[in-house]
């Protein structure tokens, strides 16, 4: 047992971690001690040394605590046109009190619910921050969305972190949707104040059959903000899940989603968009599994990176021997618009069916001259020009979000950083 | 109008202009001709700004001003007008916002108010007539997909929208069937008046039909190299180059 006690920065969370949630936690904190924090030489964490990161910035490794949200507070930080209902956080943890009652929908916090198989769909091997979520987390919300249930008007989960002291903030979501519906989740995060903090996420989805579940991030916290995020979700038969995910700021963030296609004629989209500047560093670790055939996925990511900003790209597809007729489509391109930005992109295929239908392509370059000049021998300044062509590249992904005034917002974010209106 | 004394430029250095001389006046249509590869869009390019280009000697003075030191949309908001031989495709960028971006800022520089919504689309409508294009293309996003003769007839429509002073035609009959050849020829002749000036390059005699010059060039490697009216287009188109090309080399060895 001795290679199970081994310490580090976390040893004490995980000494003081809750007790509810007995089997849960004891198997995720033998994987975490197994796993422990990534090396430097990680192959998954190859180009993102969060644990480095980690040692230099935070300096209390405890749980943040709740703070006090008022009504004010929401009300002026949900974007405008937002037409929903919103589930109010702070610091990870849910605010009843504050949040919507929604009609026909199960919230509850995840302490009222501890027979629930917690880790069964983001496993904790899979990755120790996931592990490390499991074994520690304060608490998390429960939210459950009955059979044939069309839930018209988006779910905001906005939470509100404050962690002055460079604490630790372990978001736990679970989420089901019941067969036969579809649902649509936005979730953002409002840092209150500038301080480093460590936020590390964990969102679970079980979806029913013939269930569509849309689930859109935008992650524009503060700039010194480090993040890891597992995002996991299981898709079944008929069903699609459409993951649309906007980074604007912040430190180190990692983004881990898994989608893992688990049903015939399941579907899963994975689009995303990373704007980065100053020394952002982003890191979108995305994973679809097709297990079964008859089975489609459809990636699309795109990067603009100025300043010294860095991104990190690796998509998995891993088509199983039984996933024949599997179609599986994956994109990255990425536009550096200063010679101190950088990008990491990696596909990564494993395909061990034969009857199958996959691409991939990624691409690194500096924006079309050609289209900058003849923009600007209309008499279009150069700046405007270049926003205007970087706001096309930028579309492709944004139009995939179906929520209008969500899609409106985030557009309006991203004019705002490429310096123009249009 | 446009006064191009002794231009030189080169693109990675290689020498393609090679000591060009041009006066255009208002109210004057000069074309200008010459075989494949003798720097007719490079002269094009020279002058609306492209930056790759590097000129390494002469002057070039718009309504007199230093044409050269002006950036790429100065020289667009002065007046100097482009209709590229090959028109990019832009995805993402739709036409109108493009349009309206660029009608506003060109008049933001001529001190004029910005057009308001309703004001733009007036304006489209009438120009759209004139050009007679099709507003299904317009609601595309900027050239993409569009054909060889709906490209060129976009960059007709972009001139009427933009009201140059001096326009530089490259090509635009190229591509073009008949009925384009004759709505883009009267588009440009409606835009014409005594106080712009036009620029035709072409390899066709037959769109001087449509569009009249005052004057003819003949540009072959990097000058012009022959100069004269409407008549020196029909001797090219009867006897080709060579008759020039055989002029100049030989001079060059003497
Ligand atoms: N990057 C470059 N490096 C070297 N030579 C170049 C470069 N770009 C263009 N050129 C050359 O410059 C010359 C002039 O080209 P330009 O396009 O101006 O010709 P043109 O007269 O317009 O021909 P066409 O009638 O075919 O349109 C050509 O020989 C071309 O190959
Ligand atoms: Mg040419």
């Amino acid at each position: 047992m001795s290679t199970l006690t081994k310490q580090d920065s976390f040893s004490s969370l995980i000494e003081a971690a809750p007790k509810n949630f007995e089997s849960v936690r004891t198997l995720a904190k033998v994987s975490y001690l197994a796993q422990g924090l990534p090396a430097v030489k990680a192959e998954e964490y190859k180009f993102t040394n969060i644990s480095k990161k980690l040692e230099q910035k935070i300096t209390d490794f405890s749980p943040a605590l709740p703070f006090a949200v008022t009504a004010e507070h929401v009300k002026s930080a949900v974007y405008e046109g937002f037409d929903g209902d919103i589930l109010v956080f702070a610091n990870g943890n849910f605010l009843p009190e504050l949040s919507a009652k929604i009609e026909g929908i199960e919230v509850s916090l995840l302490s009222e619910k501890s027979e629930l198989a917690l880790g069964s769909i983001a496993k904790p091997g899979k990755d120790a921050f996931a592990a490390l979520n499991q074994a520690t987390f304060q608490d998390g919300i429960f939210i459950s969305v009955p059979k044939k249930a069309q839930v018209e008007k988006p779910i905001l989960l906005l939470s509100f972190d404050q962690a002055n002291g460079g604490q630790l903030i372990q978001p736990r979501v679970w989420i089901e949707v019941g067969d036969l519906s579809e649902v649509t989740f936005i979730d953002q995060s409002i840092s209150l104040g500038e301080s480093s903090y460590f936020v590390n996420e964990v969102v679970e989805v079980k979806g029913g059959v013939s269930s569509h579940v849309h689930y859109y991030r935008i992650q524009n916290e503060g700039k010194n903000v480090i993040e890891v995020s597992t995002i996991e979700a299981d898709i079944q038969k008929d069903s699609t899940f459409n993951s649309v995910n906007i980074s604007l700021s912040g430190d180190m963030v990692r983004n881990n989603l898994n989608l893992n296609l688990v049903g015939s004629n399941s579907e899963g989209n994975m689009y995303g968009i990373y704007l980065l500047n100053g020394k952002t560093h982003v890191d979108n670790h995305t994973n679809v599994d097709h297990t079964i055939p008859h089975a489609e996925s459809n990636e699309l990511y795109k990067g603009i990176l100025a300043d010294q900003s860095r991104g990190v790209f690796n998509g998995k597809i891993f088509v199983r021997q039984d996933a024949q007729k599997t179609n599986a489509f994956q994109q990255n391109n990425n536009i550096l618009l200063s010679e101190d930005a950088t990008v990491n992109t990696k596909p990564q295929l494993e395909i061990w069916a034969d009857d199958v239908k996959c691409s991939h392509g990624c691409t690194v370059g500096q924006l079309d001259e050609e289209a900058l000049f003849y923009l600007q021998a209309r008499g279009i300044d150069k700046l405007q020009a270049k926003g205007l062509l970087l706001h096309a590249f930028a579309g492709e992904v944004l139009e995939k979000i179906k929520t209008e005034s969500f899609r409106e917002y985030c557009d309006s974010l991203i004019q705002e950083r490429l310096g123009s209106k249009f | 109008m446009l006064s191009i004394k002794n231009l030189h430029a080169s693109i990675e250095g290689n020498e393609i202009l090679r000591g060009i001389n041009l006066e255009v006046k208002a109210g004057e249509i000069h074309a200008i001709m010459g075989p494949n590869g003798s720097g007719k869009s490079t002269l094009a390019s020279v002058l609306a700004g492209r930056e790759e280009y590097e000129v390494t000697e002469g002057e070039v003075t718009f309504k007199g001003k230093d044409l050269l030191d002006l950036a790429p949309e100065d020289r667009a908001r002065e007046g100097v007008f482009l209709a590229f031989q090959y028109p990019v495709e832009i995805p993402g960028v739709s036409s109108t916002n493009f349009l309206r971006t660029a009608v506003n800022q060109v008049r933001e520089y001529r001190g004029l108010e910005p057009l308001d919504a309703v004001k733009f689309l007036t304006l489209m409508k009438e120009k759209m007539k004139l050009v007679e294009i099709d507003q299904k293309l317009l609601s595309r996003s900027l050239n993409e997909g569009f054909s060889g003769g709906e490209k060129k007839r976009n960059e007709i429509f972009q001139m009427a929208m933009l009201e140059p002073t001096l326009s530089i035609l490259d090509e635009t009959d190229s591509g073009l069937d008949i009925d384009a050849l004759r709505i883009v020829s009267n588009g440009v002749n409606q835009l014409k008046s005594e106080k712009t000036a036009t620029i035709v390059v072409t390899h066709y005699q037959r769109l001087l039909d449509y569009i009249v010059p005052d004057f003819v060039h003949v540009l072959y490697k990097g000058r012009i190299v022959k100069s004269g009216t409407k008549e020196l287009a029909m001797e090219l188109e009867e006897k080709g180059y060579d008759w020039i090309k055989e002029e100049v080399d030989s001079q060059a060895t003497v």
